[in-house]
């Protein structure tokens, strides 16, 4: 969890509380420069307050933000114009057109005319909504709602993006342009900051950091986080998953118990120990099981063991 | 900062082209309020119902009858033949009024003495009672005369029965006609453009604040002053346009003097605006969600509108009443815009009432602008 040399975003220390209760308690981590980096957690983890703190709209308790080698709780307006933040909820005007919007805020960040169409004509290319200039926002579809919001929060080209849950809702193909556009930013050296509630998503990302009950609970990269997988997971092939699920579920050493498609997924603590007992217990109850194979785990499955592994703790 | 302010206007006049509702609700419920103000908000009493017990059936009491009878203030809706049927028609509300004539009545007239005449009257409306028992003093009265002078004439009956009248020469300035609705029609303006301006001006910002709008313009350097400017000078010209309309018709549809200065209006209608603006900004710093503003819209605009004078006159209200019209800028818009309409005065008379204006304005903007934070909380 070192903070690497040039780190665009630090935050140290940062608390918030709403009517006395945490939501965000102590956190502290670094983004480099050119870095895609993830927050992920379950809902009420924080996430959006991290966000909004970090983007200068709400003011934290304690603590402090430096992006960009600007103080953010001192100079937010200074700050705002190096990042650029998009709400999780969409947050332009549904009642004017594509080209509308983008006029608007091109307009608000005193963008001259000339700049405005060398940067907006590639946008709109990339984001494949160039056919779209003239409608309606509140008629786009979701992915293109998102789409054209981060147009808009990237016509004044800033350095440091925060963008929270910004593929929430949104189609396969539409999230692939969008991941195709952050790629693309971060050649050009953005740094990326982005929350989601996807997990598959966070495997993307260059570093990341769970998030939970307002805590930092782990934080780096995917491959070197999936290291901290306590235990092994193994799937059990079988035709009655649900006969599996319930003989399995409650032995010793065997968590996570999960449905998947084409059988039983679990987290057993000590491979060679477990697997022989777990086999005896199927064949003694009578349920019908195949191969027992051990599965790389996913972002997903990490966190939920991690998460659990945290509640048995407390 | 004018090229900001600038593109927010042009924003949200492209947002207001678009929403038919809102121009709807510009146009037509303040013409339609107009219309209902202008033919029923009236004080004038017509047509009471009256019942009538006769027990002397002389002539007189016939003629004094005959005198209610033919009256446009009174109608005559039952000869009663008992009190019992008198109490009957007021309790039922069959008539508001009942005089009682009793026996013996025209052989007192006859002595010259004074004849007691018994009249009830249904007190629920206290003032459409008063009223009524002013214009049934009235017609008595003239009876009295008439006879008086009709004894006098023919040289019967005791002596002295002739009564000196004062007569009193009503002269009611501005209004001749004491015309209700010459009082009502510029209220209505006023009234008016509190309400439209007020909930307008709360709703927007607050609508942008629950739709998340406004969060998305928080990252913008847009300055506080130049999004609150952005928001308000379009209500400030719809607010302006209003009263033009709503004037012009009251003027034209109900025949409305407008004797006055279209300037000083013009100058009272801007320092109202403020007021109304600064109003509708300070609630939507308190609401979060448009309900809560609407809440907050019904809370300020009903006592605002009651304390105003636009019905019940500030001179007659308990002495810590009048002191919160001070601080109502509709009570001070109200005066200009009568003075305008009816008495045609000038700045002369007005500036006590400009100045409150302004004043409660700049507070109001004031506090309101301080309040707005470019965060969430």
């Amino acid at each position: 969890m070192s903070a690497p040399a040039a780190a665009q975003i630090e935050v140290a220390g940062l608390v918030k509380r709403f009517a006395g209760v945490a939501a965000v308690a102590d956190l502290e981590f670094a983004v480099a420069a050119g870095e895609i980096f993830g927050l992920v957690g379950p809902d009420g983890a924080g996430k959006t307050t991290v966000m909004r703190m970090l983007a200068g709209v709400m003011p934290p308790e304690s603590g402090r933000i430096v992006i960009d080698g600007i103080d953010v709780i001192a100079d937010p307006e200074r700050a705002k114009q190096h990042l650029s933040y998009m709400p999780q909820r969409f947050g332009l005007y549904e009642d004017l057109t594509v080209d509308e919007n983008i006029r608007f805020y091109a307009d608000l960040f005193e963008i001259p005319r000339r700049l405005r169409d060398e940067r907006i004509g590639p946008l709109l290319a990339a984001s494949n909504m160039a056919p779209f200039r003239r409608r309606l926002a509140g008629q786009l579809s979701g992915g293109m709602k998102q789409k054209l919001g981060l147009i808009c929060a990237l016509i004044h080209t800033p350095r440091i993006l925060l963008l929270d849950e910004p593929t929430t809702g949104v189609d396969p193909v539409s999230r692939r342009d969008f991941w195709r556009i952050l790629y693309s930013l971060r050649e050009s050296g953005v740094t990326i900051l982005i929350s989601t509630a996807y997990l598959d998503e966070a495997e993307r990302c260059t570093r990341l950091a769970l998030l939970h009950q307002g805590r930092l609970k782990y934080c780096d990269t995917p491959r070197r986080l999936k290291q901290l997988m306590p235990g092994v997971l193994l799937t059990i092939a079988s035709p009655d998953a649900r006969a599996v699920r319930d003989t399995i579920a409650g032995l010793e050493g065997v968590s996570g118990v999960l449905l998947v498609g084409d059988g039983v997924r679990a987290v057993v603590d000590d491979e060679a120990r477990r697997l022989p007992e777990l086999r005896r217990a199927l064949a003694s109850a009578g349920v019908p099981f195949g191969a027992v194979a051990r599965t790389e785990p996913t972002i997903e499955d990490l966190f939920v063991a991690l998460l659990r592994q945290d509640e048995e703790a407390a | 900062m004018f090229e900001r302010i600038w593109h927010m206007l042009v924003k949200e006049f492209i947002q207001l082209k678009r929403d038919r509702w809102a121009r709807f609700r510009l146009i037509v419920p303040p013409l339609v309020q107009m219309l209902v103000f202008g033919y029923a908000a009236t004080f004038e009493v017509y047509h009471v119902p009256t019942v009538v017990l006769d027990r002397d059936h002389s002539q007189e009491s016939r003629e004094l009858i005959s005198r209610f009878s033919f009256s446009d203030r009174f109608r005559v809706v039952k000869i009663a033949r008992s009190d019992a049927e008198v109490e009957d028609a007021i309790n039922r509300s069959d008539a508001a009024l009942a005089i009682v004539v009793h026996a013996g009545f025209a052989e007192l007239l006859l002595k010259g003495q004074s004849a007691p005449l018994q009249v009830i009257v249904d007190g629920t409306n206290s003032n459409t009672a008063l009223i009524a028992l002013g214009y049934l003093n009235l017609i008595v009265q003239q009876y009295a005369a008439d006879y008086g002078a009709d004894l006098l004439r023919r040289g019967v009956g005791a002596p002295g029965a002739g009564i000196v009248q004062v007569g009193i020469e009503q002269r009611p300035w501005y209004n001749a006609d004491l015309n209700g609705r010459w009082f009502f029609v510029p209220g209505v303006v006023g009234s008016l453009t509190l309400v439209l301006v007020v909930s307008l001006t709360a709703s927007a910002i607050v609508r942008e604040r629950e739709i998340g709008t406004l969060e998305q313009i928080m990252v913008t350097p847009i300055r506080p002053a130049e999004y609150i400017l952005g928001k308000t000078v379009p209500f400030f010209i719809i607010g302006l346009a209003e009263v033009a309309l709503v004037a012009l018709f009251g003027t034209l549809w109900f025949g409305v003097p407008f004797v006055g200065s279209p300037l000083i209006l013009l100058l009272g209608t801007c320092l109202f605006l403020l007021s109304t603006l600064g109003l509708g900004l300070l609630i939507s710093t308190l609401s979060k969600t448009q309900q809560q503003a609407f809440a907050a819209n019904f809370f300020v605009l009903n006592p605002m509108f009651t304390l105003s004078g636009f019905a019940f006159p500030i001179a007659s209200m308990p002495e810590p009443l009048q002191w919160l019209s001070y601080l109502n800028p509709l009570s001070y818009y109200l005066v200009v815009i009568r003075a305008t309409f009816l008495k045609g005065v000038g700045l002369d008379a007005l500036w006590p009432d400009l100045i409150g204006m302004t004043l409660l304005g700049s507070l109001l903007l004031g506090i309101s602008i301080l309040r707005f934070r470019k965060s969430l909380d």
